[in-house]
């Protein structure tokens, strides 16, 4: 595998490793080669022709050197062994006396095999991956003829990493990804509304084609712009929301998710720091973060360390049981390694990530959820989310929400943001549902400028008090 | 127009860049393509982090990609690559021939006309390197989160201060016979801190970016503000849900001209997805607004010689007196919507709001009683409908005066409607990337709280 990867390079493992053996001076407590090739392919289609394509490659070697709590990385796209190792000197000097801890790395896990790793993009013929988009946009517009424009794309991405890490283990990963995304815009006497729907996985194209998965994609983005067209004003204040299973579970990513990451952890900025062992949420509550799911957007065989994931309990019954971890904040924290060292490229450095968060099944049903709401929001999709890990506060946005009174659905309202503290709204989970879903593979997670694929899920919560940031008063 | 610049020695030489843009536009031709066109763009610097006094990261960056976009007839296709190497710059125009087999004829696709491309390039005066060595900026960084941490007992923790200084040079060529390039510098100061009390933490963080490095705020002035903005909201609290006038200060103010800009522009007219539909001409807006590019500004970040097409940006009034003035338009939605292109592949440039004749304190004391805004969160913007519903944090205000700081509230309402509740404009414009920005007071939104 790495003999395949480097084959198209001036460059062989033994250059890496001379890089690693330049850079890794006394004092250096850990680091890494991380080489990198991803091509990657996008379709678009608008106005019921594919009117743009296009295909990438970025390729690259980053070096890292960690000394203590500083790190110091150089990275280059030239791939020949001059370059490395000037790289690698460029990084060096970083190192100091002085080690602090040690990481607990499990070496018994096994290394995952959870997906296929064929390039995706040659999964389809070009003439099939323009007649899928073309067949989407028929399907939209065949739901309902109030629909007026449409707009699909589809991409996907072939990963291949090589870690030689400062053990001198050699790890390789070839992660495949796919993603679909309809939006469509429909009007009705002069209103537009807009509404979208997608998914993807490590996986295919055959994703979409199975099972008219895609098509699903094309009438549920129509069924939400036609639920929006209807959306009444939402309302301001403080109610009691029953989230939808699946996507929903966003809440958890901004409320705790981010709050769990190690690297905040050992800062001690984040409002969960220094309290495992304690309840932070309801009994109801457990919640955790598994990038070993097969074929999930979140899952990687490996982390960007070369870590094999797994899954990692955060929550359990209520009370803080972990957090997310890379090597550096395990080793300074004198913690298990997770698997969640994850990086966005090769040009950026590692930091604890999330992979794919949930929170486990309980055993209310979704009618009884919502039929124990007096008067509050049914929320069943959302935006995206944002979280100050430090205060706890944080945001995310319904896009397809409905008033319930008297534990009826009484009419869809429009998109809101809601707002909460993520110390008190797990506390506030008083229901929790038997429907647990993860959402269909649309994440992306925004860290300290980096981007990396995640999962979230959820079955359905009765949460008894959010923010609603709507426009009608006196609900 | 301006003062010659001083001559600085580019990052990396443009001509055997500027060759390779020539080589990828050779093989288009030559692989049938009608038409083409390839950008270059090489970015280096270096990043410093440092927390509690120490450094914690520092990161080289090296980044360069070439992308190109080949028409056969009307049907295009594009491709990029991070290695720039004669086997790849083939490889990679292939794969756009390849692709463009396969798109749909569309008429308004292609190049810009070429009496649209830019004639002169004006030297802008962008490109300014800053301190070469690592310890330099590290040497900032730590003087920016000192004074930080020096701010006060509230102090007790931090997320660290960061310095970075990059520079790229960015080429461009098409199949018309444009190929140009130009150099640019981006540098920046940030810090994080954290102030407590009792058991509550509240974060704050403050930044600046410049291209020339005088033009910076000074390292202990962004450190002490950031602290400033973490002290001041301890003891938040929320409030009732209410309707009230909100004062968006300066350095949030702009994300307002960011929807307006994304509304004009060209590919939202044609799509039909803006909540300014097909308003040129209209008025939009209360009547003291005048939202205008300032493209040729030297040394400014939104500046530019010429557009993502070659293509001259510029100067003008996107809004006058409240009506819309023009579309942002690349040459392809200009086409579609039968108008010229406005030199704005890529987007606008520094967008300016016209300052106003109140300083803050005025704007505050003829808002009397309401919001002053001074964090938002989540996007919360639907740009077909402008509605508008935002988390944030702030400070009420009773008499012109702050009275206590609030958080965990939202902020909602429609930019249809807010574009004409803007009653009163500051004199205190600031710069926050490509839009500068004076302080403005918004008659009436809703604020989301706690019942009662």
């Amino acid at each position: 595998m790495s003999a395949d990867l480097l084959a198209d390079t001036e460059l062989i493992s033994a250059d890496l490793e001379a890089a690693l053996d330049r850079m890794m001076g006394p004092g250096a407590d850990d680091g890494d080669v991380y080489f990198q090739r991803r091509r990657s392919e996008h379709w678009s289609l608008e106005e019921a022709e594919v009117k743009s394509a296009g295909r990438g490659l970025r390729q690259g070697v980053g070096l890292r050197v960690v000394s203590g709590e500083r790190m110091g990385l150089a990275h280059t796209d030239r791939l020949e062994p001059g370059a490395l190792l000037e790289a690698a000197a460029c990084v060096r000097s970083f190192a100091r006396q002085g080690t602090t801890g040690r990481a607990v790395l499990d070496l018994s896990r096994s290394v995952n095999d959870l997906y296929r790793p064929a390039d995706p993009t040659g999964s389809l013929s070009a003439d099939e991956k323009v007649e899928l988009l073309h067949s989407l946009d028929a399907e939209a517009r065949r739901a309902d003829p109030r629909v007026r424009e449409v707009f699909i794309s589809l991409s996907a991405s072939h990963d291949q990493v090589l870690i030689l890490s400062a053990e001198r283990r050699l790890s390789t990963d070839v992660r495949p990804l796919v993603r679909l995304d309809v939006r469509v815009v429909v009007e009705q006497g002069g209103k537009r509304e807009q509404g979208s729907a997608g998914g993807g996985g490590r996986r295919d194209y055959g994703l979409f084609v199975e099972t008219d998965r895609a098509k699903g994609y094309a009438r549920e983005a129509v069924r939400r712009a036609l639920v929006n067209l209807e959306a009444r004003e939402a309302p301001a204040g403080v109610f009691p929301v029953a989230l939808g299973p699946g996507w929903p579970g966003v809440l958890l990513h901004e409320a705790v998710g981010h709050g769990l990451e190690g690297d905040f952890n050992r800062k001690g900025t984040s409002v969960f720091s220094g309290r495992i062992g304690e309840q932070v949420a309801s009994e109801l509550c457990t919640v955790v973060d598994d990038g070993s799911l097969a074929e999930r957007r979140g899952s990687l065989n490996l982390d960007d360390e070369g870590t094999p994931t797994g899954r990692t309990v955060l929550i359990e019954n209520g009370i803080l049981r972990g957090y997310m971890q890379d090597r550096t904040n395990a080793r300074l924290m004198a913690a298990h390694v997770t698997g969640n060292g994850r990086r966005e490229s090769y040009a950026h450095l590692p930091m604890p990530r999330m992979t794919n968060t949930f929170l486990l099944a309980g055993g209310h049903s979704r009618e009884e959820i919502i039929a124990s709401i007096d008067k509050g929001l049914y929320a069943v999709h959302f935006g995206g989310g944002q979280v100050d890990i430090t205060s706890g506060r944080f945001v995310f946005n319904a896009a397809e929400a409905y008033w319930v009174e008297n534990g009826r659905i009484q009419y869809p309202v429009k998109g809101a943001t809601l707002i909460g503290n993520g110390a008190q709204t797990l506390r506030m989970v008083s229901m929790v549902g038997d429907d647990l879903a993860l959402d269909d593979g649309v994440g992306t997670c925004g860290k300290q400028g980096q981007s990396v694929p995640v999962g979230v899920g959820q079955p359905t919560l009765r949460v008894d008090g959010l923010t609603v940031g709507g426009t009608r008063t006196g609900a | 127009m301006m003062d010659v610049p001083e001559a600085v020695p580019a990052l990396v030489d443009s001509q055997p860049l500027l060759g390779r843009l020539e080589s990828a536009l050779e093989f288009a031709r030559t692989s049938g393509a009608d038409a083409a066109q390839a950008t270059i763009a090489v970015t280096q610097g270096t990043s410093v982090g440092v927390r509690l006094g120490e450094l914690e990261s520092v990161e080289y960056d090296r980044a360069q990609s070439l992308s190109v976009t080949v028409y056969f007839g009307h049907r295009e296709g594009s491709a990029s690559t991070s290695d720039l190497g004669r086997e790849a710059l083939r490889e990679t125009v292939e794969a756009a021939c390849a692709i463009a087999r396969y798109t749909a004829e569309d008429p308004h696709g292609g190049l810009p006309r070429r009496d649209d491309l830019a004639e002169n390039v004006p030297d802008l005066d962008l490109d300014h390197p800053w301190l070469e060595s690592t310890d330099k900026l590290l040497e900032v960084a730590l003087c920016c989160e000192q004074a930080a941490r020096d701010a006060g007992p509230m102090i007790r923790n931090s997320d660290g201060a960061s310095v970075n200084s990059h520079r790229s040079l960015r080429c461009y060529a098409n199949s018309l016979g444009f190929a140009q390039a130009y150099g640019s510098s981006r540098h920046g100061i940030g810090c994080a801190v954290i102030a407590g009390a009792s058991d509550e933490m509240q974060r704050g963080h403050w930044g600046s970016s410049a291209r020339r490095p005088s033009e910076l705020e000074d390292a202990g002035s962004v450190g002490h503000r950031a602290a400033q903005r973490a002290i001041e909201q301890l003891g938040a609290r929320t409030i009732s849900t209410r309707t009230t006038p909100v004062v968006f200060p300066a350095d949030l103010a702009y994300s307002l001209w960011a929807s307006v800009a994304a509304a004009l522009s060209g590919s939202a007219q044609y799509r039909k997805t803006s909540f300014l539909q097909d308003c040129l001409g209209q008025s939009v807006a209360s009547r003291q607004l005048r939202l205008y590019e300032q493209p040729f500004l030297p040394a400014a970040l939104g500046s530019a010689p010429f557009d993502d097409e070659g293509v001259s940006p510029r100067e003008r009034d996107l809004l006058a007196d409240g009506e819309v003035r023009g579309y942002v338009l690349n040459s392809y939605s200009a086409r579609r919507l039968g108008m010229r292109t406005t030199g704005n592949a890529g987007g606008v440039r520094n967008l300016t709001l016209e300052p106003g004749a109140d300083s803050f304190a005025e704007l505050l004391g003829r808002m009397d009683t309401g919001f002053l805004v001074t964090g938002l969160m989540g996007r919360g913007v639907n740009p077909l409908t402008g509605d508008y519903s935002r988390g944030a944090r702030g400070f009420w205000v009773e008499g012109g005066e702050i009275a206590f700081p609030v958080h965990e509230v939202t902020l909602a309402g429609n930019l249809r409607i807010l574009l004409k509740q803007i009653v009163a404009i500051g004199n205190d414009p600031i710069v926050r990337g490509n839009y500068r920005s004076p302080s403005v007071l918004v008659e009436a939104m809703t604020l989301g709280g706690k019942s009662g």
